[in-house]
């Protein structure tokens, strides 16, 4: 069944041959108005599988940024005694500590959607309501264990 | 020689190594959890053993590839221009070139 905006899309379609078909009056707009152009981000339904899945890619920088200064530290750990001590004293500070809880954070929800997403490809929790389940326990259980560590830290 | 993990090869690229880090993170874990580190000597004799050098050293690589193809994937989507884009797959392959020599100097001293 279609409605009579949807013939007028129709209408105004391009036919393939490269010519400029005469469109309809109004035609144009109609195309304009069916469009959800609008970014009013109080309207904008984000569902969570997708928070979920921004979330993993976000995750996944914040972790490959992370990197090279963990390699620092491993190594400055390694090395020698006052190095080992230099590193522990580090996660005294604010900042240090604010860093690993974030980092924390990041690879909880990076492993965590990792593995939602492996099982996804076993077509395990693929129908919606269990994938809207997980995507749920991820986004929350990556927050919870962030805040695990920073009860540890401070 | 020249190593792309695209298309399929890097699907399983990025498999591989997320499992093997998974079990490598839930292995930390387990041996933190038994034998929490407070001490250098400590610390650096558990990581200069073999297996657990040999342990890293696997992580590692697995590290740099998954973080290769995350990366490349990220810069695929949102870098453009194609000469930025181009640019910084450069920069993130160098970078992580740096980082395997940086990573092989850390682990072979321990061996010393």
């Amino acid at each position: 069944m279609t409605s009579p905006s949807d013939q007028r899309l129709t209408d105004a379609a391009d036919d393939g041959s490269g010519r400029e078909r005469p469109a309809p009056a109004g035609a144009a707009a109609a195309i304009r108005l069916r469009r959800p152009i609008f970014l009013d981000l109080m309207r904008i339904q984000i569902p969570v599988g997708a928070l979920t899945s921004i979330g993993h890619r976000i995750s996944g920088v914040v972790l490959a940024a992370s990197v090279p200064m963990a390699v620092y530290l491993f190594g400055l750990s390694l090395r020698d005694a006052a190095g080992f001590a230099e590193v522990a004293g580090l996660f005294g500070r604010l900042a240090y500590k604010a860093a690993a809880v974030i980092v924390v954070w990041a690879l909880a929800h990076h492993i965590l959607g990792g593995v939602r997403h492996l099982l996804t490809d076993f077509d395990v929790g693929s129908p919606l309501r269990a994938a809207r389940r997980s995507a749920w326990f991820v986004n929350l259980a990556g927050v919870v264990v962030a805040l695990l560590a920073a009860m540890v830290l401070w | 020689m020249r190593i792309r993990f695209t298309g399929l090869k890097a699907w399983w690229v990025q498999r591989v190594s997320a499992i093997y880090m998974l079990l490598f993170v839930l292995f930390l874990l387990y041996s933190f959890g038994l034998h929490p580190v407070h001490a250098h000597p400590q610390w650096r004799g558990w990581v200069a053993q073999p297996g657990v050098s040999a342990t890293f050293l696997i992580f590692f690589a697995a590290l740099l590839a998954h973080m290769w193809v995350g990366l490349r994937d990220v810069l695929l989507d949102y870098a453009r221009p194609a000469g930025l884009r181009r640019l910084l797959l450069v920069a993130v392959a160098a970078g992580l070139f740096g980082m395997a020599v940086w990573l092989l100097v850390i682990l072979s001293r321990l061996q010393a």
